[in-house]
Order: structure tokens, then C-alpha cells, then sequence
């Protein structure tokens, strides 16, 4: 797999809302694929196939316990993928909290102006 | 902070980021926030240390716009695009070239407006692969890594009401 095709599966696996549930539950500690399907109202199979998704993009590995086969969170590849949309995040926050003052003062300006008018 | 206030990010394919925040005030004043130069100067900057140092809008389709930030140490960043769509005070529709990068996005931004308040909801569509590519690279090569607790922040922000979504996926 190249790295262009790996991002095309860790985007696929992301965009799905249960599946970022999934990782959610999973960034809290590991769990088994019935401890997982618990909180869907979802088949274990339905379940299992969010889960192949996930751990074919290497977001999730399961380890040898033969009887629970808890799955994990693969958390350096996760970080690869969501650094960035953590940084675009964080940029967008603050220019929007900027934004909102300004929205306060613009909101204050006409207010003022409307009174004078009177 | 109110929950109202939250920047939902959300990728809904694998080359589009979908932005959504709310605002309390009108969209009239949004969109003059978003359009007008002096007033897009005050807040559409970077971390700290970053000035916008050149705002030049489209307001009208085929305009075209450039925008660029200098920081303190020396540091420039530029960008630039054609409006595609102008609709005041609702739509904007952008290409987006940053520089040094491989191809172009689309931007789109629309503004609804509530009861006095204006949800924004951005849609940033990159055109190739190599773009989205070359985004998370540079993310990357700034080493801005989330922390492990930050990210399950994120994503358990991104999953709300998951849940209650599943059955139908």
C-alpha cells in the first residue's frame, strides 16, 4: 500500500460516524467486539465489519487472546492522520473567538448609531 | 464554553473537511465580517506573531482575491483564488491556491440565519488526492501531533449522537 492509498483508506474509515465512535470508545481503553456493539443498538456482525474498515486503514489491531480478541486503538497512525485536522481546528478556534468580539462591537456600533438617529 | 459555540469539524469523504460554528449575530453582519477587508484583517489571522499584511476580496464572480500573512521572524504565507459564486448575504463560493501548494480547493461558505443567530458551515474540497496529500504532510512537518488526550477529545466530539445514528448505517 502506498501512503496516498493509506490516507485513502484512514479517510474512508473516518468518515463513517459510527466507526469514529468506535475509536472513541476505543481511545478509552480496548474492548471486545461485544463490549463494542453494546452501545450501537447493532448487530455484532455489523459491528465486526466496522472493524475490518478500521483495522485495514491500521487504525485498530486486535490482540492474541484467542476467547475476547480485544481490539486497540493504533494510536500513532490515528495521530498521523488527525494531527492535522487537530491543527486546522485549533487555528480555526481562535479566528472564530476573534470573529465573535467583532460580531459584539459591530452589534454595539449599529446599536449606537440607531439610537443617535432617534 | 457555550455549547452553541463549538466548531464542529467533520470529514465527510476522504478530500473534503466540513466546518460548522454558530454566531450571535445576524448574518448581515457575518457576511460583512467574511467580505470586507478592514473587518476580515481583525480576525482572519493565525497563531500568534501572524499579521495579515495583504486583503484584497472578490465580491463579485470572477473576481479574483489574495490574501497574505507575514510573521514576526520573517515568515510569509499567501493564498489566493476566483470567486466562483457571491450571493449576500448567504453563499460565497472560492477556489483556494495556497502557495507552494500542488493544486486547488474549493471552498464553499453558507450562512443561515436563526432567531438573531448564523450558523457558518464551510466545505473545503480539495481537488486531488496529491493536495490532501501535501496538507497533512505540512500538518505533519510542523509537528503539531495531538496528544493523545486531545485526540479522543476530537473524536469523541466528532462521534456525538453516533449513537443514536448507527442503526441506519
Amino acid at each position: 500500500m502506498t501512503s496516498s492509498d493509506r490516507l485513502d483508506a484512514t479517510f474512508a474509515a473516518l468518515a463513517d460516524p459510527t466507526r469514529r465512535a468506535i475509536l472513541a470508545r476505543l481511545a478509552s481503553g480496548e474492548a471486545s467486539v461485544n463490549e463494542l456493539a453494546k452501545p450501537f443498538a447493532m448487530s455484532q456482525p455489523a459491528i465486526s465489519k466496522h472493524l475490518k474498515v478500521l483495522e485495514r486503514a491500521g487504525l485498530v489491531s486486535h490482540s492474541r487472546d484467542r476467547q475476547r480478541r480485544p481490539r486497540r486503538i493504533e494510536a500513532r497512525r490515528l495521530a498521523e492522520a488527525t494531527g492535522w485536522l487537530e491543527r486546522y481546528r485549533r487555528i480555526w478556534e481562535s479566528r472564530f473567538r476573534r470573529l465573535d468580539a467583532l460580531l459584539e462591537e459591530l452589534k454595539a456600533e449599529e446599536k449606537n448609531r440607531a439610537r443617535k438617529k432617534r | 464554553m457555550e455549547p452553541t459555540r463549538y466548531l464542529k469539524l467533520t470529514t465527510p469523504s476522504d478530500r473534503e473537511i466540513v466546518m460548522t460554528r454558530v454566531f450571535d449575530a445576524p448574518r448581515r453582519l457575518v457576511f460583512e465580517a467574511l467580505t470586507k477587508p478592514d473587518l476580515l484583517k481583525r480576525w482572519l489571522l493565525g497563531p500568534p506573531g501572524w499579521q495579515m499584511t495583504l486583503c484584497e476580496v472578490g465580491i463579485k464572480v470572477g473576481d479574483s482575491y489574495r490574501y497574505e500573512w507575514k510573521h514576526e521572524d520573517g515568515q510569509k504565507l499567501g493564498m489566493h483564488g476566483v470567486c466562483r459564486e457571491f450571493v449576500p448575504p448567504e453563499r460565497i463560493v472560492n477556489t483556494e491556491f495556497m502557495d507552494g501548494f500542488p493544486s486547488e480547493s474549493l471552498v464553499m461558505t453558507v450562512l443561515v440565519e436563526t432567531g438573531g443567530k448564523t450558523t457558518l458551515t464551510t466545505t473545503v474540497r480539495y481537488a486531488s488526492r496529491e493536495m490532501r496529500d501535501a496538507m497533512l504532510k505540512s500538518g505533519m512537518e510542523r509537528g503539531v501531533a495531538a496528544s493523545y488526550d486531545r485526540l479522543a477529545a476530537l473524536l469523541a466530539s466528532s462521534a456525538t449522537g453516533a449513537s443514536s445514528q448507527a442503526g441506519a448505517n
